[in-house]
């Protein structure tokens, strides 16, 4: 197979040597000159020292033959340059472009790179992971940020699954005013029970934050452990 | 007329200073807000330091409903990618994306978007100053082609081949 790499940044240089040791025929371009003939000293002398985002450039690497073209420089927008010079000009099969910005993702897919490969979305899944989502949410501060409008998810666990909304200790200052229940926002009685799935709305300073999350989070040991 | 200007630059600056003069709706971004120092203290538009390839910022300064789009940053690909953003994303009609590779502005113009290349303008102008014969290099490329989720009109017949095109 013969591939395509543009960008001889970190990825861009790995990618070349594996490729090269599992024995594909590979062509790196990567256009700053110091860098370019440092990896040619290397792994030798399949390094064009050019710019890919150029359709000249990639003409003379051969673009035109490559089953694969990967474009995994540090800019999304040269990598979805790249990979619509690749699939519209020189007719290449597959092309992988490296998105940096997740928000690009979606972009990228509706333009014509076949491939898509986020690292900043695969470390961001993997802390997600790790994230317990039924934290207290800052939705806002308001003032001078004295005060706080803070989000509490309830769920399974929580000291105030069952309980009247009135019955629940607040801290000084703090009150709880509002629930979304289904979706729907209400102005929270305190004769309301309270249900595993209520987002309850509060306001309060800042400091008042360990003791709310006690009354609706649970303490803090069960808080931070992951979810299975 | 509402028109965003990516790029504040000398040309997106003078832009953004005229249309703003003649009445019109202006919105510049620049990822550097030292970049609207160009713009004279009269300018009534809104000035946004921003990056003009992401289409939340777009949104979020109002180029959903704009009319004109232009992409005018020091930088090839960042002009293909904003101007891709605000024809495919936020459907803008008047796309213009400042290209300086005759090459890449050819074939950009074929996926739908114009472009406006200033190496072939000025190779041209300097032809034409000396008396010579134009070099036959375009200097503003209409859209002629367009593009639909993923497809696009083939490349190869508007580029030169020989050059960079694949040899048919």
């Amino acid at each position: 197979m013969f591939v395509l790499v543009v960008g001889g940044g970190k990825v861009g240089y790995y990618l070349t040597k594996e490729l090269i040791e599992s024995g594909h025929e590979v062509v790196l371009m990567e256009k700053d000159r110091a860098r370019a003939d440092q990896i040619a000293d290397e792994i030798g002398s399949i390094v064009v020292a050019h710019d890919g985002c150029e359709g000249k450039y990639l003409g003379e690497a051969g673009c035109a033959r490559a089953d694969i073209v990967a474009a995994v420089t540090g800019d999304d927008e040269d990598n979805l340059v790249i990979c619509q010079m690749a699939k519209h000009h020189f007719d290449v099969r597959r092309t992988i472009a490296r998105v940096n910005n997740p928000k690009n993702e979606a972009l990228f897919r509706h333009l014509g790179a076949d491939e898509i490969i986020s690292p900043t979305r695969m470390i961001l899944g993997s802390i997600e992971q790790d994230i317990p989502v039924h934290e207290l949410l800052h939705l806002a501060a308001l003032g001078e940020g004295e005060l706080e409008i803070i989000e509490a998810h309830l769920q399974e666990g929580s000291p105030a699954i069952g309980r009247a909304a009135g019955d629940l200790l607040m801290p000084e200052g703090c009150s709880l005013f509002a629930v979304v229940r289904d979706g729907v926002a209400t102005p929270l009685r305190p004769d309301m029970t309270l249900r595993v799935g209520d987002k309850v709305i509060a306001i309060g300073p800042s400091e008042c934050e360990a003791l709310l999350h006690q009354q609706l989070i649970g303490d803090d040991a069960e808080a931070v452990t992951p979810l299975a | 007329m509402k028109i965003v200007i990516v790029g504040s630059g000398r040309v997106g600056s003078v832009l953004a200073e005229a249309y703003d003069a003649a009445g019109h709706q202006v919105v510049i971004l620049d990822l550097s807000t030292r970049a609207f120092d160009r713009l004279p203290a009269e300018f009534r538009g809104r000035a946004v330091r921003g990056d003009g390839t992401d289409e939340d910022t777009l949104r979020r300064v109002g180029a959903g409903d704009a009319d004109v789009f232009l992409a005018l940053t020091e930088g090839d690909n960042r002009n293909v990618m904003a101007a891709q953003v605000a024809t495919e994303k936020l459907g803008i009609g008047k796309v213009l994306a400042k290209i300086n590779d005759p090459v890449r502005a050819a074939a950009y113009a074929e996926l739908g978007i114009a472009t406006i290349c200033r190496t072939s303008m000025i190779a041209d102008a300097i032809s034409a100053f000396l008396g010579f014969e134009s070099l036959g290099l375009p200097g503003v490329i209409a859209a002629t082609g367009s593009h639909h989720g993923g497809e696009h009109a083939p490349l190869a017949t508007t580029i030169g081949a020989g050059t960079t095109g694949r040899e048919a």
